[in-house]
């Protein structure tokens, strides 16, 4: 029995250490512990809630865009403001263009190097490689000459001795099972990816000013005008832009990251059988396609258990608590029972050993991320649990890509609760995204051209137009799955504010009666050749995409106490 | 032993960059340093002969915003070229190692370039709970901080967090986070670059300077570099004319805030906030958020979040601001923050001509004398180099 401990689990965001045993060559059990606290929701407590999603977005600057949303959709549903048609239409653009953006990252430069040998592309032959290239896709960086460059560059970098972020990984691992060839051909998209992403995004700098954190959010619509004539407007050549922009996303995702994830995939079909986790797949559903109270999803919401596709649950928010038994907090009223958000409360309490230290206690208190579950089950959320309950709903464009990429890797839906299920449903939903931006921008343009440029709800600016109290809850679909933030509000500010984030649902530790989470579960039976270079422990973690400081987050829900917005 | 600079004109190559192009990009990044433009020749000679500079990129309450930003870095091109030939030899978010492999990268470059490397922070430093609000590999951000700043030749504090706590310094600051220069005192050779995020071009500008000049830039007294924080937002807006003649946006959508007036009623924090923003703005120059129609939250100050909040709230009345309306529950965010800001830039007499004779009735200043430093329709430069 071996013990390992990864920290940093790197090519992450945020603070995650994972810590396992291993007997005969397989993970037998595994800790996962979040190892940074801020306390946010303390910090929003007393302050005006149309400030709340500038601090709430402040989370992450990954997923820049998640916690704005969230925000600003449970101060809508406490003070009943309706944002109107084209924030709506803006608010989707902006998801949409994140979760492309984003995931196209995670494949590229967070996950690949668990996969893609980059020192093997050194003995790639260059015509081989273009051979290869042009056999996947039409994409036209191919030639032979374009991957002798590429090795060329690679050769120099790495002659010089500076490997810089490349430096002591597991290059030569018997895991990697890619041949040459195809680690140059991804080296190369890798750094296409790079210059790719930072075109890509400024479409939020159209839509928001800047990215990361973007700056056009308001409680009741966007601070974006939108009027064809006017240059401080979304105007028609931001229109245009936008539209280029995304061409631009879908040519590279339907012909770069798509071919490249199936000719990967090809070589690591093993990876289909492993890293399954919990089983149950929790989906809040997102980018509404109408207005006003419960529109229609693109994206539906439900529930599967069991890896059952045959039966998809209504969705109920009520289900939802948060454990703190294994977690640095206490419940006043006890550890052994979970507590609904809207009841939420924390009292942060380190209990593990004083830095710098060597191992944690896993029968103990070990991370400061709580422990979700929804009607007493761990459930995964993120890009696999929207599109199996896509799936299982019925959703005609999601059920055809699926079905094209099981049949393109010679694999049945089992396959799909998997590690591997996981790296081909993102790439799925990036693509189903980028098919689907550029009706919201036509939707968009045909309203500016009708002159309809409403963008905001002023009837519930002002907090003196709110009930004395009021409680709200904002749900969105993040890349990395199921966010929801639930606020409460007494005499203009806020009394309580929590998140409980895609990354808690995932990471988070065990419950009171011991059940792991999502991660955890997923490393059970997980090969381990070597546990002193464990990639195959990386494979499983990054395959869910960590964010570690999103699900890192306290609450304070002394309902009573009636805040006032700060005088200074 | 290669010829020095060869490696950096073989990356040129490989990136399809003529020398050319490189020059003239050093011309840019000159005058993004305020300097005369005879500099971009120094720049490129500096830049070209430089050896790889090793950086090492720590982060710790942090959200990987500056990452983020980090990997936006567009403009112009070939920039992306300066930052790619650094050595980053240590970066959670993007290094190919984990676990002990990294932590020893991390020990080794520590050796063995000690007082050599660049050190980045991004993130506040907790100082609660003996450390254990953040832990990498099990030792604390503190202690980190203290061996890998301390061992450098340079600390860079990225983003507001690690300059000045930022986000989790905020009331209460529940897990004592404080920036770097707080938590490790006495650092020698600190340059903070404030801002949430801070902008990848004023990174890029601040490196370029380091290895031209084997020192740093001028800074003000949060050092914070003079060429990208040495004048205020409002001061080089692009809506400023609309301020001075009196046209403000007055609701979320209408007329003016589509014409692009002037955003400080619905609570701007451009007239208190140092940053070149309005100049370099944000990825590759596509847009800023008072561009996009959203005020300024003035980001890149301290205790932005406790002094800049309520962010709807409009400032107090400032020099220039001659519509005469009363501006009421202003409390002592005018007094704390505001004067703060404008004593660093030595424009201390302004807000105290300002508020001469507004102590007794709640800090609400007077309006402005009529000898206005800024004159209507005459735009700062910068804007439109």
């Amino acid at each position: 029995m071996t013990h390992i401990v990864v920290d940093p689990v790197t090519r992450i965001e945020g603070h995650l250490r994972i810590e396992a045993e291993v007997d005969g060559g397989r993970v037998t059990d595994a800790w996962s512990s979040a190892t940074m606290f801020r306390g946010i929701e303390l910090i929003l407590k007393g302050r005006d809630p149309r400030d709340a999603w500038a601090f709430t977005q402040r989370i992450c600057g990954v997923c820049t865009t998640v916690h704005a949303i969230a925000s600003i959709r449970a101060v809508e549903n406490a003070i009943g403001a309706q944002p109107p048609q084209n924030a709506r239409l803006l608010r989707n653009l902006i998801m949409a263009y994140q979760c492309v953006q984003d995931h196209v990252i995670h494949f590229y430069h967070l996950h690949a190097l668990d996969w893609v040998d980059v020192v093997s592309a050194l003995s790639a032959d260059p015509a081989k490689t273009s051979a290869l290239a042009e056999s996947i896709s039409d994409w036209p960086l191919s030639g032979t000459k374009y991957f002798a460059g590429v090795k060329g560059r690679l050769k120099t970098f790495v002659e010089r001795g500076q490997l810089g972020p490349f430096a002591n990984a597991y290059w030569g691992h018997p895991a990697y099972l890619l041949p040459p060839e195809a680690n140059l051909m991804a080296v190369a998209h890798y750094l296409e990816a790079l210059d790719w992403q930072r075109d890509v995004i400024r479409a939020h700098a159209i839509l928001g000013g800047k990215n990361p954190h973007l700056q056009s959010f308001l409680v009741g619509g966007m601070a974006t005008p939108i009027d064809l004539d006017r240059q401080a407007s979304i105007n028609d050549g931001s229109i245009e832009e936008l539209r280029q922009l995304a061409a631009k996303a879908k040519d590279f995702v339907s012909k770069v990251y798509i071919p490249d994830l199936l000719a990967v995939a090809s070589f690591y079909k093993a990876w289909a059988g492993v890293g399954g986790g919990v089983g149950n797949y929790l989906v809040y559903g997102d980018y509404p396609e109408d207005d006003g109270p419960n529109p229609p999803l693109f994206l539906p919401s439900g529930v599967l258990r069991n890896k059952d596709l045959s039966k998809v649950e209504k969705f109920d928010a009520a289900k939802i608590t948060e454990h703190v038994k294994h977690s640095w907090y206490d419940y006043s009223s006890g550890d052994d029972k979970g507590i609904h958000p809207s009841q939420g409360e924390t009292k942060p309490n380190y209990t593990g050993p004083t830095p710098p230290y060597e191992k944690l206690d896993g029968t103990a208190k070990y991370s400061w991320l709580k422990a979700p579950r929804y009607d007493g089950l761990p459930m995964e959320v993120g890009p696999l649990s929207r599109m199996l309950v896509a799936y299982a709903s019925g959703h005609t464009r999601v059920k055809e890509l699926v079905g094209d990429v099981l049949k393109k890797l010679g694999v049945g839906p089992e396959a799909l609760f998997s590690t591997l299920g996981r790296v081909a449903a993102r790439g799925i939903e990036t693509l189903l995204l980028t098919e689907k931006i550029e009706g919201w921008i036509d939707q968009l343009a045909v309203n500016m051209h009708r002159r309809q440029l409403k963008i905001h709800d002023n009837s519930k600016w002002e907090p003196s137009t709110w009930p004395k109290e009021a409680m709200g809850v904002g749900f969105h679909e993040a890349p990395r799955g199921a966010l929801g933030h639930w606020v409460h509000i007494v005499d203009g500010a806020i009394a309580n504010y929590q998140c409980v984030v895609p990354s808690t649902w995932n990471a988070g530790p065990r419950d009171a009666q011991g059940r792991r989470g999502p991660y955890e579960e997923a490393l059970l039976n997980t090969p381990v050749a070597d546990p002193t270079k464990p990639i195959e422990i990386l494979r499983t973690i990054h395959s869910f995409d960590p964010c570690i400081a999103c699900g890192v987050h306290v609450v304070d829900a002394r309902r009573n106490l009636l805040a006032k917005v700060r005088a200074v | 032993m290669r010829k020095p600079g060869s490696w950096f004109e073989t990356e040129l190559e490989q990136r399809g960059v003529s020398r050319r192009e490189f020059v003239e990009f050093c011309g840019v990044m000159a005058t993004a340093l305020a300097l005369p433009k005879v500099f971009g020749a120094r720049i490129a000679e500096a830049v070209l002969k430089a050896e790889k500079p090793v950086i090492v990129w720590l982060e710790f309450q942090d959200c990987a915003g500056n990452t983020e930003s980090f990997l936006r870095a567009t403009k112009p091109t070939v920039a992306d070229i300066v930052l790619d030939v650094l050595s980053v030899d240590y970066h959670e978010t993007i290094m190919a190692a984990a676990g002990h492999q990294a932590e020893d990268v991390l020990a080794k470059t520590v050796k063995e370039k000690k007082g050599a490397y660049l050190a980045v922070v991004e993130g506040s430093i907790p100082t609660g709970a003996n450390g254990a609000y953040c832990t990498i590999g099990g030792r604390s951000a503190l202690q980190i901080a203290r061996e890998v700043c301390g061992g450098a030749a340079a600390t860079i504090a990225v983003g507001t967090c690690a300059t000045f706590g930022g986000l989790p310094a905020a009331s209460p600051n529940p897990t004592g986070a404080l920036g770097v220069a707080d938590a490790v005192p006495g650092l020698k050779n600190l340059v903070n670059l404030s801002a949430c995020p801070m902008n990848p071009e004023n990174l890029t500008a601040l490196v370029v300077h380091y290895l031209t000049f084997k020192d740093l830039p001028a800074l003000d007294g949060y050092r914070r570099p003079l060429f990208a924080y040495g004048k205020s937002i409002h001061d080089n807006c692009e809506r400023r004319a609309h301020f001075d003649a009196g046209q403000y946006v007055e609701a979320w959508g209408d007329d003016g805030h589509r014409t692009g007036y002037c955003l400080y009623k619905m609570g701007c924090k451009g007239p208190v906030t140092f940053q070149n923003c309005p100049v370099v703005r944000w990825n590759d120059g596509t847009s800023w958020p008072i561009g996009c129609g959203h005020p300024c939250i003035g980001c890149a100050e301290p205790d932005f979040w406790d002094k800049m909040t309520p962010f709807y709230r409009h400032l107090p009345t400032i020099p220039g601001f001659r519509l005469g309306t009363p501006v009421d529950k202003v409390g002592l965010w005018a007094s704390a923050g505001v004067a703060a800001a404008f004593a660093t830039h030595g424009l201390i007499s302004l807000v105290q001509r300002a508020r001469t004779g507004s102590v007794k009735d709640e800090h609400i200043p007077p309006p402005p004398p009529e000898d206005e430093p800024e004159k209507p329709g005459s735009p700062e430069k910068g804007a439109s180099s």
